[in-house]
């Protein structure tokens, strides 16, 4: 079994097992006033870890799961959890950012563009209620719980699914640190071929 | 060099690609979901996967119900210690109103014997013990799924208590399992009663912009109005020929929670607060068994 497919069952049986636990037992579980959610979250690391396509496809099927198991119009948490994912892999293609709290201002992203967005829909699709400040104080606090919680999943999502993970990027760094250098792919110099000196 | 460009290129476009694909199937299951009745096929293959799921949830939510019950152990905790000083108060208010309330027991089935009323209350009813499995973290959607379903003689629109209260009625009924619609949705309204002792009616709904508050609207005015804080709200139960109210009289609501005499003259409302607490439902009751009339009002 080549690595996509081992990765592609392991991302599957994740979002199936997260929105199972989040709908059945975290969202009946209030920490300030608030439930956490931890779909935003799991999207995130997926694009994070796995890359921007990853991200999408597997923000996609998670918010789809969520919009079937709470009976709830379909398509409206798959298209902001596809930005989430999508969105979240380019951040790492582009910039492949190291630094070890990243998924936490990530995952506060990500739960303020659900946040936000489900609110945005909602009027586009036009439900009655509710607005309020209430409202804008749930999302800043399930931003702040999601927060707290956002660099465990992390954790625990690339404990999941780094061993199948095709381009890790710890792994790369580590390649590039032993080599003395980036692989060809990653050195814009290469890539776009010598620079003439007429043009610097 | 040129490979890699190629490679590359070809990497984006499958990329955008399907980034097109997947908003562009979003974008279609929403706009067909959404104008389609509850007979439709997208909302026939949903329910057919919550009920594939719903053994599944039912066990998860089982399963970790201890770890559920800690947190909220530690959550009501907390909870508590602001609620000690306003219970106290509502305590010895509602010490009088036993007492007021023992001595109307006494005169209550004489007056009944004499008006010849027919109050059947609960007791008419077959209570569902059912579990709740399910329960959406955000505010946008206002439901709770339970593990019993057109099995147990569940049907829709049958009213939901837990905690004591009203908490909603089954929206949606599957063999195994059903969704149940809060009193805080945005689409609930039920007639409701103050027992204020002149008993004065309105339409309780849910106050838009304050999600966890209800509005008891259109008040009866039959004199002054003598709604005060404190005061237990009950459903109606009215009936008026084949028209049936959904939710049996007597059922508590809420309790009015702001009565502001400017707004009760003005607009003839006043602020309840449920007396279930929504967000903490573990078990609910059904009643089944009389229905509600199969012909339902709804609110303008």
């Amino acid at each position: 079994m080549s690595d996509w497919v081992r990765l592609a069952v392991r991302l599957s049986a994740l979002a199936f097992v997260i929105v199972v636990l989040q709908e059945a037992a975290v969202s009946q579980v209030t920490i300030f006033g608030v439930s956490a959610d931890l779909t935003p979250l799991v999207v995130m690391s997926v694009g994070l870890l796995a890359g921007s396509m990853a991200g999408a496809l597997v923000g996609f099927g998670i918010g789809l799961l969520v919009d079937v198991v709470l009976v709830q119009t379909l398509g409206v948490t798959s298209l902001l959890y596809i930005a989430i994912g999508y969105g979240s892999g380019r951040l790492r293609e582009l910039r492949d950012p190291a630094h070890g709290l990243v998924p936490v201002a990530l995952g506060a992203a990500a739960t303020a563009f659900a946040g936000l967005g489900m609110t945005v829909i909602q009027f586009l699709l036009g439900v009655d209620a509710p607005v309020s400040l209430l409202l804008i104080q749930q999302v800043f606090v399930t931003v702040l719980v999601n927060t707290l919680l956002a660099l465990p999943v992390y954790a625990l999502v690339r404990r999941i699914i780094r061993p199948v993970l095709p381009d890790d990027p710890r792994r790369r760094r580590r390649r590039a640190y032993t080599t003395g250098g980036l692989s060809p792919l990653q050195r814009p110099s290469e890539r776009l071929g010598q620079i003439p000196r007429s043009s610097l | 060099m040129g490979e890699t460009h190629l490679v590359h290129d070809k990497q984006v476009r499958r990329r955008r690609a399907v980034l097109a694909v997947l908003v562009g199937v979003s974008l279609i299951l929403l706009t067909a979901y959404f104008g389609e009745s509850t007979n439709s096929p997208l909302h026939t293959i949903q329910r057919g996967v919550v009920e594939v799921l719903s053994p599944i949830q039912e066990g998860a939510s089982k399963a970790l119900k201890p770890v559920g019950n800690i947190a909220g152990w530690v959550s009501s905790t907390l909870h508590a210690k602001s609620q000690v000083d306003k219970l106290r108060a509502q305590v010895q208010r509602l010490d009088v109103q036993l007492a007021q309330a023992q001595q109307q027991a006494i005169e209550y089935p004489q007056l009944v014997k004499q008006v010849g009323l027919d109050n059947n209350g609960l007791g008419a009813y077959r209570l569902v013990g059912a579990h709740v499995i399910g329960q959406d973290p955000t505010l946008w959607y206002d439901q709770i799924e339970i593990d019993k379903g057109s099995q147990d003689g569940v049907q829709k629109d049958d009213p939901v208590t837990g905690d004591g209260a009203l908490v909603g009625k089954v929206s949606f009924v599957d063999p195994t399992v059903s969704e149940v619609t809060l009193i805080t949705d945005h689409t609930f309204g039920v007639a409701a009663e103050v027992q204020d002792g002149v008993g004065d009616r309105g339409v309780l709904v849910p106050a838009v912009g304050s999600p966890n508050q209800l509005l008891l609207q259109d008040l009866t005015q039959t004199g002054p109005f003598h709604e005060a804080a404190g005061q237990l709200v009950v459903t109606d139960g009215f009936s008026d020929g084949p028209l049936i109210d959904l939710y049996p009289p007597g059922v508590p609501i809420g309790i009015v929670s702001n009565a502001n005499q400017d707004t009760l003259v003005n607009s003839g409302e006043v602020q309840v607060s449920p007396v279930a607490d929504l967000r903490h439902l573990d078990d609910v009751q059904i009643l089944t068994r009389p229905h509600a009339g199969t012909e339902s009002a709804s609110l303008p």
